[in-house]
């Protein structure tokens, strides 16, 4: 299983933490898998896995490299890639846990699970927010910024961003110099939530823009968010291709800015190191399943949850109750890109990512791939955490029909588009598993 | 208590083809409730056959069974004495079968034109020829008196427009068998009247029409024969000629019931509500729809607003409410100018509305039954302590409200409103704002639609929180409940005031004569 244990006794009681965790989870899982939204879900992942699969058969038959066996690889990978242990001598797949895979679909379920939580949120509004890539990349730059600028006297790479700024020579960056050189330094738990926060407030901006639009303007969010998000792309690189934060240590390749670590900032891991050794897994995901439960709560619990809902459901009903429509669009819309800038934040700040900053071309697709995670999740914010690891599981299992057979990893995301697909027709099914215990009122 | 009424199941049986349509020993089930129990209603060719029976009774789901909406589980149906097979709205359509629906199947941004003809549209090489339509939908709206502006949105039209619109695609498409769900509900007596004159009209071409309602005096005057419902089962079928309101109102609720509302002379005491030089800018047209209208409403008396719809009641009560902006004005609660003041602000200064449109309005119909009764009072300190819902004392008001109030549903406070009948929705809006036992309340057509039971129940409560002191502002359309419910009515015609009546010296007849504008008083030095 996972490591010996013997050596830490840190890990041990984590093991039972998270044992713990995972019994509650399973709880939280059966409880809502009786609702229709879950297993019409459930089918949309099934069938699209089926889909997956059958492409795979057939490609396998159809390639003179593959056969059928090498079919049967393929299909055992979609499936159960996240438990692959490799090959064994003999050449045939062998399976068992593996630490490395789990903490990283853990680590890369992160961000997932903030943008997916971002579309969830403002779906309850009645709101669509396709604006998460944008806010990702803002929360990404205001990040990266604040953790990379803010000295915290630690980082190996202080002294080489500093003799950049000197030669970069512009008076922004001379002035933070300034500051550089006198003994002012930050504690790096101090940077690490300001660069959190940032982030958070970044995205926030950058939601609550098209929220503003489409309260006072009653223009089309969906429209807005395009624009934002290109908006934000070309800004982000601006900005960075200005900044003296591109990796200039470790140039081995090109067009990338530093981790957070070179300026000592990184997230605890909590342990989860210990147990899932060799994985990039970071206590960030802890934060991301906190933020969930902190939605649901809020969205289910609370007067202010009542209200966004209220709006999203009648807008001229909420009106009627006294309460302010137009301002809880813009706050739910400020919401979403909280979240989604948290979600970039928690990802770069987990330390071992760099960011490519030429971005103006591009979008980050974790961004768009909120959507079926909220989708999947028929909104639910528990449901996301699960929807976000299952969309991470596919990444991985993709990875590794790619490192393990002919196949290349692409098929995953024939998967993931067939998941998606079908995921849109979920009303669909559920209404299928509605129509036979259908409850009708008379008028 | 059935054993004094007239049973009309399985009779005549020689005489078939007499029949139109027979709906004979309809059984329709839903998850815990027998919808339609044994059920037969059969409608002789050229009559008019009202069905009668209050909400939940059963009527709508029945003609949802007629109109293919639902498969009964039993029963089965003919047409011209032979079975038929209704299995969706375009079998009903091949049979010449029409329905104006009591929630209007509309398309909100689609003109009038546009919805008449829609799914009957005549082209011409596949292109739209709207041409013909026109003219023939204007012949019909000339003909029955429906007055309707083709090229306006349904979106821009009242709700007596809309219903209108409604009528006139049933007639477009040259359907013999005509059901209306409550048509009346919306229209002004005037209009009232002339639909009736047209409903005779159409039978006596040979038309039949099924007639669902709960108003009584229209069954009266129209109707030939009723057939009445109560909670799912047939009670019976009656010759309206050999009947009278107070029988048909036992049959339909299963006790007497209060035809008219019984009150003591109102004892007004202080101004709560006043109302100084009131416009209101219309939404559909570039003018004023409320011109410089002054009032006052006292505690303890009942102040009406009656008018034919459109007039600028509904502009009028959305200024007042907050829901829409004052032009010009001053609108004064309680010594409180809240002219300006933000909805929530105006609820706080004592302020409970019943809203007209209790769908768009008045609930969010896809919460539970709950979270609506705490619509305009979850932020109070009893409901939520920092922020937080406290959802055992909204269960429990709920439960409070719904055992007080009669409010009837599947699940009690877990029930989704949308599943709910109309009279009940209505109920439970009823219930939420008089409890806030706030010294206004402001009630648009708090009955329209509902049956008798319902009306009494509401006229009921109103004139309680009269009694108890509390100001009433009246809006209706229906001149029955004007004269029966209000201490003073006042006219509205064309966005003014143009009397101000006394109910007790004020005929029907007068009444009308303001309402069309054809008197006034002496009042615009005022204004």
């Amino acid at each position: 299983m996972s490591s010996n244990g013997n050596k830490f006794d840190f890990a041990g009681a984590m093991k039972t933490v998270l044992a713990a965790c995972g019994k509650a989870l399973g709880w939280t899982w059966r409880k809502i898998c009786g609702a229709k939204a879950v297993q019409a879900s459930l089918i949309s992942i099934l069938i699209g896995m089926v889909a997956g699969s059958i492409i795979i058969f057939f490609s396998g038959l159809s390639s003179e490299t593959l056969g059928i066996k090498a079919a049967w690889e393929g299909i055992q990978l979609v499936f159960a890639g996240l438990f692959s242990t490799g090959r064994d001598s003999a050449g045939t797949l062998t399976f068992g846990f593996n630490p490395q895979l789990m903490g990283n679909m853990l680590f890369r379920a992160m961000p997932l699970i903030m943008t997916g939580l971002s579309v969830a949120l403002s779906q309850k509004t009645g709101l669509f927010n396709i604006g998460a890539p944008g806010q990702y990349l803002m929360g990404t730059a205001a990040t990266l910024l604040i953790a990379l600028y803010l000295p915290t006297g630690t980082g190996e790479a202080l002294q080489n961003v500093a003799g950049e700024w000197i030669t970069h020579g512009d008076t922004v960056s001379a002035a933070v110099y300034g500051a550089v050189n006198t003994p002012l330094v930050f504690p790096a738990w101090l940077v690490w939530t300001l660069a959190l926060l940032g982030g958070m407030l970044a995205g926030a901006l950058w939601g609550a823009i098209p929220g503003m639009l489409k309260a006072w303007l009653n223009i089309n969010e969906v429209l807005a968010c395009i624009m934002t998000n290109w908006i934000a792309a070309n800004l982000v690189t601006w900005v960075f291709d200005v900044s003296a934060l591109k990796n200039a240590v470790e140039n081995t390749k090109m067009g990338y800015i530093y981790k957070t670590t070179f300026n000592g900032v990184q997230t605890s891991k909590l342990g989860l190191d210990q147990l899932l050794p060799g994985s990039q897994v970071s206590g960030g995901i802890m934060i991301a399943i906190i933020f969930a439960i902190v939605v649901y709560i809020l969205l289910n619990r609370t007067t202010f949850g009542y209200e966004l809902k209220a709006c999203g459901s009648n807008r001229f009903a909420a009106r009627y109750a006294g309460i302010q429509d137009k301002r809880s669009i813009i706050v739910s819309m400020a919401m979403a890109g909280a979240l989604a800038g948290a979600g970039a934040a928690l990802y770069y700040l987990a330390g071992n990512t760099e960011f490519y900053w030429e971005t103006s071309q591009s979008l980050p697709a974790v961004g768009f791939n909120g959507i079926p995670v909220a989708l999947l999740a028929a909104n639910h914010p528990i449901g996301v955490i699960f929807a976000g690891l299952f969309m991470s599981m596919l990444e991985i299992c993709g990875q590794k029909l790619k490192d393990l057979t002919a196949f290349n990893e692409y098929i995953t995301d024939v998967i993931i588009a067939a998941i998606v697909y079908l995921s849109a027709f979920s009303m669909l099914i559920r209404m299928l598993l509605n129509r036979k215990s259908k409850k009708e009122g008379l008028k | 208590m059935g054993n004094n009424m007239p049973v009309a199941v399985a009779e005549q049986t020689d005489a078939m083809q007499e029949y139109v349509i027979e709906m004979l020993h309809i059984t329709k089930e839903f998850p815990g409730i027998r919808a339609n129990d044994d059920i037969t209603l059969q409608l002789r060719r050229g009559e008019i056959h009202a069905l009668l029976g209050e909400n939940g009774a059963g009527k709508s789901t029945l003609m949802s069974v007629l109109f293919g909406l639902y498969q009964p589980e039993a029963g089965e149906i003919r047409k011209d004495g032979r079975t038929v097979q209704i299995r969706n709205p375009n079998d009903a359509t091949a049979l010449n079968i029409g329905m104006v629906h009591q929630h209007f199947k509309l398309i909100e941004v689609y003109t009038v034109l546009d919805n008449i003809i829609l799914g009957a549209e005549d082209t011409k090489f596949g292109f739209l020829s709207k041409k013909k339509a026109r003219r023939k939908v204007q012949e019909l709206s000339e003909r029955y008196g429906l007055k309707v502006d083709l090229d306006a949105k349904i979106e821009d039209i009242t709700v007596g427009m809309q219903q209108r619109v409604e009528i006139l695609k049933m007639l477009y498409r040259d359907n013999d068998i005509l059901i209306f769900d409550e048509p009346t509900a919306v229209l002004t007596p005037q209009e009232i009247d002339e639909l009736m004159k047209i409903m005779k009209g159409l039978a006596a071409e040979g038309k039949s029409i099924l007639f669902i309602t709960h108003k009584l005096a229209e069954i009266l005057a129209v109707a030939d024969r009723c057939t009445v419902l109560r909670k799912g089962k047939g009670i019976g079928t009656v010759n309206i000629a050999d009947t009278n309101a107070q029988e048909l109102s036992r049959m339909m609720v299963g006790r007497d019931v209060q035809l008219v509302v019984e009150k003591t002379p109102a004892q007004p005491g202080e101004v709560v509500l006043e109302v100084d030089n009131l416009h209101v800018r219309s939404k559909l047209y570039h003018r004023d729809a409320v011109k410089g209208v002054n009032f006052s409403v006292r505690a303890g008396e009942i102040v009406c607003i009656a008018g034919i719809d459109g007039n600028g009641q509904t502009e009028l009560i959305h200024g007042l409410t907050g829901l829409e902006k004052i032009s010009r004005g001053r609108v004064t609660l309680q010594g409180t100018n809240i002219t300006g003041a933000s909805i929530r602000k105006r609820s706080k200064a004592g302020m409970s509305h019943i809203p007209e449109d209790r769908h768009k309005h008045g609930l969010i119909l896809d919460n539970t039954l709950e979270q609506n009764m705490v619509l305009q009072r979850y932020y109070e300190e009893r409901f939520q302590k920092c922020g937080f819902i406290r959802f055992d004392a909204v269960r429990e008001y709920a439960e409070s409200l719904i055992e007080q109030y009669d409010v009837r549903s599947g699940q009690g406070p877990v029930t989704i409103t949308r599943s709910m009948s109309g009279g009940n929705q209505q109920k439970a809006i009823i219930a939420r704002e008089i409890d806030r036992d706030l010294p206004l309340i402001v009630a648009v057509q708090p009955t329209r639609g509902l049956d008798v039971g319902a009306i009494e129940y509401i006229h009921g409560q109103l004139v309680k929180q009269r009694d108890a002191g509390k100001a009433v502002l009246l809006v209706s359309l229906e001149l029955d409940e004007v004269m029966n419910l209000s201490d003073r009515i006042l006219v509205m015609y064309e966005g003014e005031i143009v009397g101000e009546l006394d109910p007790k010296q004020t005929t029907v007849e007068e009444l009308g004569l303001y309402m069309a504008g054809a008197k006034r008083q002496g009042k615009e030095a005022e204004a």
